[in-house]
């Protein structure tokens, strides 16, 4: 099949970025979407002119590395689905596809389609943690969590980290990603010990990075790849309504 | 050069908490004195980093990725062994040691394997208390499931995402580290050198990936942990950033590589389609456990998968394994998958798969429970194949996977520089020619947590007298002119074919003749075409932009040139291994009906490969014999 | 503040300004009374709402409510224009409901509404020259009644109340999510809860403008 594109190019993180033209012959239908900018870079680089900057690495939806916005949708028309789990049979021929970095305040673009996600890793040290030291962990056997509970933690836990709630939000809001971890957290006994803590914290990193509200569209859970539930932001509201009540002073 | 494990004396089961009792340790107050590199954040970086850090050093953390969440071990999906023996199924520390030395193939050190047997209890619980979610029974205790090789069930896991899980918990606890100020994190930054001064190891070049900058950093003592480099065959279960070229530069500093061909290859992953594809994606091997393997027994079979009678369909693995059935471990499984599509059975619709069939499973058990164990795996199937699996079988083949070799470390986990050591899958020393599924996850872990914290605190406790290194010592100098000169070679050629092209070309050439099935003939071949492929490479290659800003096209080559070096040292492991163990199997030693015969009169050693100065001479073989004590080695049947 | 403060705010304000509409509109009700009924009861109604304090004080953390709601909704959505990325093609649109995204165009709608309603009966009924009926109550029924014979008031406070409609439906269950009710079912309940409220009330205040308008010719 041939492809039009419309791609973002930008130089780096302060040049002024635009979308360029490309058209692509010879896609076959079993590619990934991943491996059709593989081709189109591939032509890029035979023309002496310089590939596409783009975000991938495990190419199997887990590491959360890849994610792009394509027709306007955060990994592109496919829900629950990472952009390099994203096959080129959901496109027709000749079709025109633009192709755009993730967007919002708190992702910055680094390059083309490149964002800095830094904010979710500093999001995470705030607070995103069992305190436990290594080695001399109790028995695991002997903290029971029933089986619902660890598979909820789990549905929870699940998140890859990509950033596509982020750049699917109207808002720019980070809420599903930090409400997932403090659920995780929430639900296990393990964390249950340093929750008051862990909310206040991290709801402070994730304001300090630029995020926007979350006015509870509920695109964010449409969206995510691992279809993490909008219901994890109800807890974070919870565990932060809690934590703000109990508190007794400023930490 | 005479090649010390340092494994230390006692019986087997003493022997780890002997030396435990007798190593040196740093006073709390000069541990922030010294400095610790860590390239690597997977299991085994990130859980020494946070370790290290916990304890009071200076630690600084490197990645290549965005962040250290993204590192490979994110993508295990089976689970992680560990002899608690809560199935009450007869496990032991002993039985998953032997297993392992046996999964193996009698060419791993009992010394380390037993240790990777006993630290692995203790790494659930560490797992279950960083609030991993592993997956549990109604009571609310942990559930197991079995793996591959073995005949108990002692593998941990949650859901088909356990590497992932187990990542998080890890990265956690290194973010932990980070906002305390004892780890400082650098991601986007790609390790180019090793400094080397006065015969140890201090500290690394690197280049941060966003602006095209070269960095150096000194430390007191260097580890790698950079994962495998399957990479090398292009096409492979791993992500697209792995590489070797860590390894191959602390390599060519004088770090001997152990048994860089052995290279399991994953019997189940998805099926290459076409000459544009990039990766092979895994399916767990835990899909054994309820899949059943087969092909069809006529050659000419042109009816879908649902048509084919039960009585015309060929179970080869339980044909020919009945002990173990679609449970047999990886490199047999992968050979006897390859042996039926080389015979013209394979399926698909370039007959380069087998199928596995889940219809009696689902039957068996319904479709809610295999949901429940499985139910991403499908889901990604579907994805990307577009087949719903409970429907019709899915289709595997095999690809290439972990790498057992790597950089030799001796009890350690020390390599023969010292002051650098090497965690992970980027060292050599557990798994013999041949790694039982859910022992990676495992022995990552485990040298980061449990293992390198001790030994790396015996190796500074007389560090602290040396002072702060700096980053002014001449080999700094040499070491950052070097990798400048390199980087501006390859983008000076400008050539008219892409870095990918030359990837391309050379995993063809190592699958093809050092890959499941090598021989004399084909591997000297292969190291021939090799050389004038990294001829071509550096007259035609095209590397776009600069060294002054982001270049993905110029990291790509940096790492194919190394591969090129690389995969020559992995042919002539392989031409002078005449034997066939594990993972390696030469044509010339097998047994009638194609298995592999072992030759432990003559090879009973580990070849630790020394870089011979020059990447046209003939790289330097070195032998560490290996000694059996207290297990005899047995031919390895799972019939 | 942090973000999540500014949202209890919006919650708290919001939710209490939905069960005043259920008073609200229970109170007029008695505009469906056959009109002399109607007229008696409702004058007689709104006198005692003006006269008791407690009610005069619900009354001022109404205007507190409204005040903040919008005050609030302006410091929010001011902020997440600026973080919010702008594509493009921007075909985000297919995972959220419409009305989600669209909360301040429906507020600003309603909040124009409200100033309407206050001045065509608040205003006319504290400040205005207003007659007294044959029960000695200022006749504020008359003036709803002649008020609802111009066919655009209707028009006007039909749409408003469909404006409003959708304003309820996400701003209920938004309300109860920031407030943090996260279990499953009740979540459940409140959103089903949420949709009956909203048209219940509104579709009731629709009516009353086009009750009186075709019921007084």
């Amino acid at each position: 099949m041939k492809l039009n594109l419309k791609v973002w190019r930008q130089k780096d993180r302060f040049s002024e970025g635009k979308m360029v033209d490309y058209s692509l012959d010879n896609v076959n239908t079993h590619m990934s979407f991943l491996e059709m900018l593989d081709t189109l870079n591939d032509q890029l680089i035979r023309n002496n002119e310089e590939p596409i900057e783009f975000d991938h690495d495990c190419r199997e939806g887990i590491c959360g590395q890849c994610g792009v916005v394509i027709n306007g949708i955060a990994h592109g028309p496919l829900k629950n689905t990472t952009t390099c789990q994203l096959h080129m049979r959901e496109f027709k021929d000749n079709e025109t596809i633009l192709i755009e970095p993730f967007r919002a305040l708190g992702f910055p673009i680094k390059k083309d389609l490149k964002v800095d996600r830094s904010a979710f890793d500093r999001i995470i040290s705030s607070g995103g943690f069992v305190s436990v030291n290594t080695g001399q962990a109790p028995e695991a056997n002997s903290i029971p969590v029933s089986h619902d509970i660890a598979e909820a933690a789990f549905d929870s836990a699940a998140c890859i980290g990509c950033g596509a709630c982020v750049a699917t939000c109207k808002n720019g809001s980070a809420a599903l990603f930090t409400a997932a971890k403090i659920t995780q957290m929430a639900l296990l006994p393990q964390g249950k010990e340093e929750r008051s803590h862990r909310v206040l914290n991290m709801i402070a990193q994730m304001d300090k990075e630029e995020f926007g509200h979350c006015s509870n569209t509920e695109a964010c859970e449409v969206e995510c790849p691992q279809g993490i539930s909008v219901l994890n932001i109800a807890r974070m509201n919870y565990e932060y309504n809690r934590a703000s009540f109990l508190r007794s002073k400023k930490r | 050069m005479k090649l010390d494990p340092k494994i230390p004396n006692g019986p087997l089961e003493e022997k780890w908490s002997n030396y435990k009792k007798t190593a040196k340790l740093v006073n709390p107050a000069n541990r922030k004195k010294l400095d610790i590199i860590v390239v690597g954040t997977g299991l085994a970086g990130a859980s020494l980093a946070a370790s290290m850090g916990e304890m009071g050093y200076n630690v600084k953390s490197f990645c290549f990725q965005d962040t250290p969440r993204r590192a490979h071990s994110v993508a295990a999906q089976g689970g992680v062994n560990a002899a608690k023996n809560y199935k009450n199924d007869g496990d032991s520390i002993y039985r998953m040691f032997v297993d392992t030395l046996k999964g193996g193939d009698f060419r791993a050190r009992e010394a380390n394997v037993y240790r990777l047997a006993e630290c692995s209890v203790n790494l659930i619980d560490q797992a279950v208390a960083q609030g991993v979610p592993f997956g549990r029974e109604y009571g609310g205790y942990l559930n197991n499931r079995s793996f591959g090789g073995v005949q108990v069930s002692r593998t941990f896991y949650a859901r088909g995402q356990t590497g992932q899980q187990l990542l998080l918990g890890t990265y956690q606890a290194l973010m932990r580290q980070v906002s305390k100020g004892t780890v400082s994190l650098y991601s986007s930054h790609e390790m180019l050198d090793l400094v080397v001064i006065d015969g140890k190891a201090r500290g690394i070049i690197a280049r941060n990936l966003e602006t095209g900058e070269i960095e150096r950093h000194d430390a007191h003592a260097v580890v790698l942990a950079t994962g495998g480099f399957g990479k090398i065959y292009y096409l492979s279960t791993l992500a697209m950033g792995c590489n070797g070229s860590a390894i191959w530069r602390a390599h060519k500093k004088g770090a001997y590589f152990a048994s860089p061909s052995w290279t399991q290859i994953h019997p189940t992953s998805l099926p290459q389609s076409g000459d544009y594809q990039s990766k092979l994606t895994l399916m767990s091997e835990s899909l054994r456990n309820d899949g059943r393997i087969w092909v069809p027994k006529n050659l000419e079979e042109t009816r879908l998968a649902n048509d084919i009678p039960e009585e015309e369909r060929d179970y080869y693995l339980e044909r020919r394994y009945p002990a173990f059935g679609n449970l047999a471990p990886r490199d047999i499984s992968s050979r006897a998958a390859k042996e039926r599509i080389d015979a013209g059975y394979g399926v698909g619709a370039l007959k380069n798969a087998v199928y596995l069939d889940f219809s009696k499973a689902i039957k068996e058990q319904g479709q809610a429970k295999i949901a429940e164990k499985y139910g991403n795996l499908f889901n990604m199937y579907e994805k990307i194949t577009g087949i719903n699996a409970y429907k019709e079988p899915m289709m595997i083949s095999p690809a290439a996977h972990f790498s057992m070799g790597g950089l030799w470390v001796d009890y350690e986990l020390m390599t023969t520089i010292p002051g650098l050591f090497a965690l992970g899958e980027a060292n050599f020393a557990d798994h013999g020619a041949n790694r039982l599924g859910a022992n990676s996850l495992l022995q990552a872990s485990v040298d980061g947590y449990f293992i390198a914290p001790y030994t790396i605190a015996n190796y500074l406790a007389d560090q602290i007298k040396v002072g702060k290194i700096g980053v002014n010592h001449p080999e700094f100098d040499k070491s950052e002119r070097d990798v400048k000169e390199k980087l501006n070679e390859l983008l000076k050629i400008k050539g008219t074919k892409t870095v990918d092209y030359f990837h391309k070309k050379l995993g063809k050439l190592l699958y093809d003749y050092c890959g499941l099935a090598r021989n004399k003939r084909g591997l000297e071949y292969a190291i021939d075409e090799i050389r004038k492929l990294k001829a071509e490479f550096y007259r035609d290659v095209n590397v776009t932009g600069d060294a002054g800003t982001m270049n993905s096209e110029l990291e790509k080559a940096g790492r194919v040139a190394d591969y090129f070096e690389i995969g020559s040292l992995m042919c002539y492991d392989a031409l002078t291994r005449e034997e066939s163990c594990g993972a390696h199997f030469r044509e010339e030693y097998q047994t009638e009906d194609g298995e592999a015969k072992r030759n432990d009169a003559d090879f009973q050693f580990i070849s630790a490969w020394e870089w011979p100065g020059g990447a046209d001479k003939v790289p330097v073989l070195n032998k560490e014999d290996l000694t059996f004590e207290f297990v005899q080695p047995t031919i390895r049947s799972y019939k | 503040m942090n973000t999540l403060a500014h949202k209890i705010i919006m919650a708290l304000t919001g939710l209490f300004l939905c069960f005043f509409l259920l008073i609200h509109f229970l109170g007029n009700t008695q505009l469906f009374l056959p009109p002399e009924h109607a007229q008696q009861s409702f004058n007689a109604y709104s006198s005692f709402l003006t006269g008791n304090f407690l009610v005069k004080l619900v009354s001022y953390v109404l205007y507190l409510s409204i005040l903040l709601h919008a005050i609030y909704a302006l410091i929010i959505s001011k902020k997440n224009n600026n973080t919010g990325g702008h594509y493009k093609d921007d075909q985000r649109a297919r995972s959220s409901k419409w009305y989600s995204r669209n909360m301040g165009v429906l507020g600003t709608i309603i909040l124009i509404f409200i100033v309407l309603h206050f001045q065509n009966f608040w205003y006319v009924y504290k400040f205005g020259k207003i007659s007294l009926d044959p029960w000695g109550h200022k006749d504020l029924y008359t003036v709803v009644v002649t008020a609802f014979q111009q066919g655009w008031l209707v028009i006007i406070y039909v749409l408003a109340m469909i404006a409003l409609a959708y304003h309820l439906i996400h701003g209920i269950s938004s309300g109860v999510r920031t407030l943090g009710l996260f279990n499953p079912k009740f979540v459940r309940w409140i959103n089903v809860f949420g949709i009956w409220y909203s048209i219940i009330i509104c579709t009731g205040f629709a009516l009353m403008p086009i009750f009186i308008y075709f019921t007084h010719k």
